[in-house]
């Protein structure tokens, strides 16, 4: 008796037989005439992904490397938060005192709910949609970290914003990590169905704030 | 069993608009929304200057993918399973379901929350769970809506546009025991969010489909906006996805030409909130126990028809409803099939064999604009009088218009059958024709006069006035 694989490849096959040019040569000669990279300096691709994330209501903080604790500090006081669950990998050096940080490895998913808010980085930005990608290793912090609490800072370095979404794709292919696991994020979660009025915050954090560091003029 | 939700028992297109018609809150619904979305796709299309450089991209991989479907396929089997996935191949919408409740009950839980998607609405999936005694949530918004009005999608991306805020309050009043709700959009989606957090934090089982299935990586990707399919991928210990054959894409470089087009022709956003993309299981982070399930269900009986298999290109935007002067009077329910619009006109009869839905291809004006909105190209109207002449090849029209177009041959293939067929039609039409036009024939031609009027034959015809010109000129 054949397998449903075996009949349902059998069918392909017969379906398209006659049509198999080499595969490879084939691939390669698919047109792609869209734009890969930008042409934008530095200085305006920051300012675009700033504009970007202030669309989706995101907060953008400008700073310098030397003063990350007290922008973090500065934001997470204008929000009033104060018990924050922070990414693995994220450098120490970035947590201002006078706050309560849970390290993601002691956080059930329960206590990601209790939480304030989660501290991240990410592994690359697109300034052209205004999206964060997260790989998941370092100090992007699992899944759940970015999803689960009501909150999202995440610290953005200027050499990690690109412009195109074809780059941030590049970037996110060669950052080294095990098999493909990738989140973006474009802004907090939001929907538009009743009535096509986009609601801010259904499931996801309802408020994202970008810490974004260096490439000050 | 082939199914294509419960397209087969539907009543035809012209019955069902019939109906839709006449409900005017129901229009303005839908005219409100498809206005709303298609607003902001021109807007954010408008801003792209290499928009068609990107079609054609997206149409040529798709073109590509299914010429090599089966590598394809095999190569995303071979990889996601490396990664620890288990890979599951259905012939039907029975047999996908069946597969996913032998998955429910060996990983013993008894609920299951869902992201949307169209391909477990397709086999019927919700139906099947609950005869097994398993509970399905929907988690999407507009899904939530649907499951507890117990009402049916009317749109591929929302499929509760057919609802007002009113009707919505009415829906989570009854089912949430919330007798408190406003109708204010910001209130029921909190409404929402509280309602189904629990069963996020709680639920064992994760169920999604896929937007693309990368064959390269063997990895899926789900297209979101709300965080619920974030949820559902990343929360539960079992993952299961349904993913139809034609999903696969080649790499995961060929996301950067998608996922500039699909957010853009869905919601008119640059980018879509959320995109979630995991291979097979992650130790330490998300569902430790993962499936997927490769659903043909008459995907390949759509591929051996070589004029219409661009159909599998969809990538499910639901850009060609908006635009389709047809849908924006209708809605989706016309349609009989949670495929609607343009695209479920061409794809809900392929996958049937043609055998139901017949209707379905002559619901449309042929005016081209779903063509022109399609992201990926897809030639809907040269697809839709294919499939009318595939109904017609099969003497599958009704006896007035095979007699009429039978007569109509017989007139135009000679200059004196034509002239003489215009003078017998004038003297037959007298007892018709009100101000040059003709708006009731008899029977079998009230067929056409229904629904549209003709222009009367005129007193003269061209080449009649043209040979009395040419006397005239002579004199």
């Amino acid at each position: 008796m054949s397998t449903s694989r075996d009949v349902v490849l059998g069918h392909i096959r017969r379906a398209i037989a006659g049509l198999n040019t080499p595969r490879t040569a084939d691939y390669e000669a698919i047109p792609r005439g869209y734009i890969r990279s930008g042409g934008l300096d530095p200085r305006d691709r920051l300012e675009l992904f700033q504009s970007r994330i202030e669309h989706y209501d995101g907060g953008v903080h400008r700073a310098v490397e030397a003063e990350i604790a007290a922008t973090i500090a500065r934001v997470l006081r204008a929000r009033g938060k104060r018990r924050l669950v922070v990414a693995g990998g994220l450098p120490r050096g970035w947590l201002p005192p006078q706050f309560d940080w849970i390290a993601e490895a002691e956080a059930s998913n329960a206590d990601l709910d209790r939480s304030d808010g989660a501290i991240t980085g990410c592994s690359v930005a697109v300034a052209a949609t205004g999206t964060i990608l997260l790989r998941h290793t370092d100090a992007d912090g699992r899944r759940a970290l970015t999803l689960i609490p009501d909150y999202h800072l995440c610290v953005v370095f200027a050499d990690q914003v690109v412009e195109t979404v074809p780059e941030g794709i590049e970037r996110a292919r060669s950052v080294e990590a095990g098999s493909l696991v990738l989140t973006t994020i474009s802004g907090p979660s939001a929907t538009a169905d009743i009535e096509m009025t986009r609601i801010k915050g259904v499931h996801g954090p309802r408020t994202l704030d970008v810490v974004l560091v260096g490439g000050l003029p | 069993v082939i199914r294509v939700g419960q397209a087969a028992q539907a009543p035809p297109f012209p019955v069902a608009a019939k109906g839709a018609l006449a409900n005017a809150q129901l229009r303005r619904n839908v005219r409100h929304a498809t206005n709303v979305i298609r607003g902001k796709r021109a807007l954010v299309v408008g801003e792209m200057p290499d928009w068609e450089q990107l079609r054609e991209s997206a149409h040529a991989i798709k073109d590509h993918v299914v010429r090599h479907l089966d590598v394809y396929l095999e190569q995303f089997e071979e990889n996601c399973t490396r990664a620890g996935g288990q890979v599951h191949w259905a012939t039907d919408a029975d047999e996908a379901n069946r597969i996913v409740i032998s998955i429910m009950q060996s990983a013993g839980g008894s609920e299951m929350i869902k992201v949307k998607t169209m391909t477990s609405d397709e086999t019927g999936l919700n139906r099947a769970l609950e005869a097994a005694g398993l509970v399905p949530h929907e988690t999407d918004l507009a899904d939530l809506i649907i499951q507890l009005g117990r009402d049916r999608p009317s749109h591929i991306v929302v499929p509760a546009l057919h609802l007002n805020r009113t009707e919505i309050r009415d829906i989570f009043r009854a089912s949430m025991a919330r007798e408190d709700l406003s109708d204010r959009p910001e209130e029921l989606a909190a409404a929402a969010r509280q309602f189904l957090r629990e069963k996020f934090l709680r639920v064992d089982a994760g169920f999604s489909g896929a937007n693309f299935a990368i064959a390269e990586t063997g990895s899926i990707c789900v297209v979101e906006s709300e965080g619920n399919g974030r949820m559902c991928v990343t929360l539960p210990r079992v993952l299961i996805t349904l993913v139809g054959i034609e999903k696969v894409i080649p790499r995961f470089q060929d996301l950067e030409v998608f996922l500039q087009l699909l957010a853009r022709s869905a919601t008119g956003e640059r980018m879509n909130p959320y995109n979630s993309i995991w291979t097979g299981v992650t130790p330490g982070d998300g569902p430790q126990e993962v499936h997927v399930v490769l659903l043909d269900n008459g995907r390949t009986t759509v591929l051996e028809d070589e004029a219409a298999r661009e159909t599998l290109d969809c990538i499910r935007c639901a850009a060609c409803l908006n635009a389709c002067p047809v849908y924006q009077q209708t809605g989706g329910h016309a349609y009989g099939s949670i495929y609607s619009g343009p695209i479920g006109a061409i794809l809900t009869p392929q996958l049937q064999s043609m055998e139901h839905s017949r209707s379905l291809p002559y619901a449309s004006s042929l005016c081209g604009a779903c063509y022109e909105a399609c992201p990926v190209k897809i030639n809907i109207p040269e697809i839709l009088i294919h499939l009318r002449q595939r109904l017609v090849d099969a003497g599958e029209t009704p006896a007035g218009e095979r007699w009429s177009m039978k007569a109509a041959a017989a007139a135009f293939a000679s200059d004196r059958r034509l002239r003489t067929a215009q003078k017998v039609a004038r003297l037959a039409q007298w007892p018709f024709a009100r101000g040059g036009r003709l708006t009731h024939l008899p029977p079998p031609l009230n067929a056409w006069t229904d629904h549209r009027v003709l222009q009367a034959i005129p007193a003269e015809s061209f080449r009649e006035w043209w040979a009395k010109r040419e006397r005239g000129g002579a004199a």
